[in-house]
């Protein structure tokens, strides 16, 4: 069956699976990757480790493919009278949450709600509330939200996903669902293609906390190449023109010392042969993404970072291009489909003056 | 439940006609001299038993608060306004329907990686995201002027319920059920109104063509039971949710007429029905500040749902609170006579 590449991502965004609670998304990914790959791990922190196994004659080269699957969200801090005082697992930005609508995961799931005093009370509308004023609110009397909630409950955002015109799709937690998307896309797009390395692509857990789920996988994979899939920030009101990336002028590739600057060539040559729309963003330090852990497991890896444009990061409501998702996903397979034995070294370091060619990319 | 259904149609201000076709299809049956008059009310009459000689007037408003487009940027993206008393704090992230075509888009907002800024961001710095990739493509999908409301599903949370515009669709909704109940001793002018949100428009030629002797206004009012915010305990204090409709005494509209407002305490108090008052010292305003001032004034009272995180998306309001809406002020228009409003 082909991928239906919105329906997919419309599942992926609607389970809910903050940091440290990836469960939910783990077994929606892996029923998604069940037919494209041949083995499946998932190691001690979560991680969900799939391998489809190359051509070549072993022992094979291996590249990682990471997307981080955990999303942003809320654990209960206090129950007070009914109402629940939250605190951050994550990114949130509490400015955007007011009279948003939330599931709290108690010993039921209950819909809940963020309070906002109405316009005819509010004593102060110039400035947002801080975190310790906003409660949210499961319409239930305070003995029944006691027998049901208990403090350290997750809370995360009740937004169904929205098909908007053209190619763009509004939901919660498209960061980083639209990168494990891809994922699915290139998996998909491999079973018609033929490549002689190892594929291992890992949905990644805890990136919005620590980068941990990345940090690990790498070290237990050990990879020869890597290419970390995430989201950047889409052009829109308020965000600069050096910060921002039009959605659906391409998925970025990151260039920076956070990257390999062969692979980087090496992949930003693929997309001109596959006439793939790419856009270059420079990354001056830290990438804030899993890449950043993956580059220095081990003896270091060398990495890629491909971002997708997303507008209203770490809201309920954010918004991608489905070609955008779907361009990662084949730029991934074509570069992955020209993986050969003497890749590393034509991607690698040279010495100067001799030509000869090192192994300092393994 | 029809309470779903009326908090999910659409009827920002001035455009409440969805509301008004889902409202004449539940009283149809039950009224006579239905008219749309030139705003837009619902003007119905529910013939009594003749046993009193009252006109009696009870006015629910359809409309709900909402946006309109005024504008375009290069990127696609909408600019809007208010359409009625909206805190641009609850705007940005939050889903919306533009237009007649019910066309889905959100309220954009910056990263918070990028901004973190605990100013409030202005309905003018605002934009609406349709998927319109540009100016031209936004344009053909949406005129200027089309109206946007919240885009939220209606939710039942047990004893309470949350959705959007219960101000006043739940409202609405007692004034259907009193004119589908058993009949009154009196001819009851039912008004379903237009633009309330924008300054009780409807309510006021309703009124002048109705000529009412006595007038009762169903509405949704705030409520705001979170816990104490030591700083203005005041705020926790203008209803409570479950502790019954709320009967205002004063607000920034109307000093409520004393002898309804003592015939509803008492009803309610020999009926074993929960009520309680809406402290008079917050803002907000409804229908009766309009139809009081009527002509040479007529006689009104409010009995209102309290709700939770009104004018926004996700109002809660207690199912019991609104079911005894409806009651007491049955009963107390079972009781009603022309004494009531005579003069001590």
């Amino acid at each position: 069956m082909p991928l239906n590449l919105k329906d997919h991502l419309q599942q992926l965004s609607e389970t809910p699976a903050p940091s440290g609670h990836e469960a939910p998304a783990r077994e929606v990914i892996q029923a998604a990757w069940e037919p494209l790959v041949v083995a499946f791990e998932r190691d001690g922190l979560g991680n969900l480790i799939a391998t489809k196994e190359g051509s070549g004659s072993e022992p094979r080269r291996r590249i990682m493919l990471c997307a981080h699957m955990d999303e942003i969200g809320l654990v209960v801090a206090e129950v007070r009278d009914g109402f629940l005082r939250t605190l951050p697992l994550g990114g949130i930005d509490y400015r955007a949450l007011l009279a948003q609508p939330v599931l709290v995961h108690g010993r039921e799931v209950l819909p809940g709600v963020f309070g906002a005093a109405p316009p005819h009370m509010s004593r102060d509308r110039r400035k947002y509330s801080p975190a310790d004023e906003l409660w949210v609110d499961v319409g239930l009397p305070a003995d029944e939200v006691a027998a049901r909630v208990r403090v350290g409950d997750l809370i995360t955002f009740d937004a169904p996903f929205v098909a908007l015109r053209g190619e763009r799709v509004a939901g919660k937690s498209l960061d980083n669902r639209a990168s494990v998307a891809a994922v699915t896309v290139c998996l998909d797009e491999l079973t018609r293609r033929s490549h002689a390395w190892d594929v291992v692509a890992v949905a990644a857990v805890q990136e919005e906390v620590n980068l941990g789920g990345a940090a690990a996988a790498a070290y237990q994979i050990q990879p020869d190449l890597a290419i970390a899939i995430d989201t950047t920030f889409g052009a829109q009101n308020g965000v600069s023109d050096d910060a921002g990336y039009t959605l659906g002028d391409g998925p970025t590739l990151g260039r920076g010392p956070n990257f390999h600057p062969g692979l980087f060539k090496a992949l930003r040559d693929v997309a001109k042969e596959q006439e793939i729309k790419l856009q270059i963003e420079i990354l001056p330090g830290n990438s804030g993404t899993d890449a950043w852990a993956i580059q220095v497991s081990r003896a270091g890896v060398p990495t890629a970072l491909f971002s997708i444009p997303i507008r209203n990061m770490h809201t309920p409501s954010e918004v991608v291009d489905l070609r955008d998702i779907s361009r990662v996903g084949r730029l991934m397979a074509a570069f992955i489909e020209t993986l050969a034995d003497d890749t590393l070294d034509r991607i690698g370091w040279r010495l100067p003056g001799n030509g000869a060619e090192t192994e300092g990319t393994v | 439940m029809i309470l779903r259904e009326l908090s999910e149609a659409i009827g920002v201000s001035s455009a409440e006609d969805a509301v008004r076709d889902l409202i004449y299809e539940h009283i149809r049956d039950y009224v006579e001299d239905a008219r749309i008059d030139a705003l837009g009310n619902l003007i119905a009459v529910r013939r009594g038993t003749g046993a009193v000689d009252l006109r009696v007037m009870a006015a629910a408003h359809m409309d709900e608060v909402g946006m309109i487009v005024i504008g375009y940027d290069s990127d696609g993206s909408l600019r809007f306004r208010a359409v009625g008393g909206l805190d641009a704090r609850i705007l940005p992230g939050t889903r919306v329907l533009v237009g007649p075509d019910r066309i889905p888009g959100v309220i954009m907002w910056t990263p918070i990686h990028l901004n973190r800024s605990k100013d409030t961001v202005s309905i003018e710095r605002l934009r609406i995201d349709i998927g319109a990739s540009s100016r031209d493509s936004a344009q053909s999908a949406v005129e200027r002027g089309e109206l946007v409301a919240f885009d939220s599903r209606f939710v039942e949370l047990g004893p309470t319920v949350r959705g959007k515009a219960l101000d006043d669709r739940a409202g609405c909704a007692s004034l259907i059920a009193l004119v589908q109940g058993e009949r009154f001793p009196f001819d009851l002018h039912v008004a379903f109104t237009v633009q309330e949100e924008l300054g009780l428009r409807g309510a006021r030629v309703a009124a002048q063509s109705i000529e009412p002797d006595v007038a009762f206004v169903l509405e949704s009012t705030a409520c705001h039971d979170l816990p104490a915010d030591l700083d203005e305990p005041d705020q926790t204090t203008i209803t409570r949710l479950g502790a019954g409709p709320a009967i205002t005494v004063a607000d920034r509209s109307m000093v409520s007429d004393p002898r309804l407002v003592r015939h509803l305490a008492q009803t309610g108090e020999r009926e074993g029905i929960p009520f309680q008052f809406r402290s008079a010292q917050h803002a907000g305003g409804t229908d009766a500040g309009a139809i009081h001032l009527t002509r040479g004034g007529v006689p009104s009272a409010v009995v209102a749902n309290p709700c939770r995180y009104l004018h926004g998306p996700t109002s809660v309001m207690n199912l019991s609170d609104f079911e005894n809406q409806s009651r007491l002020l049955r009963a107390a228009w079972m009781a009603l006579t022309p004494a009531i409003l005579e003069r001590d």
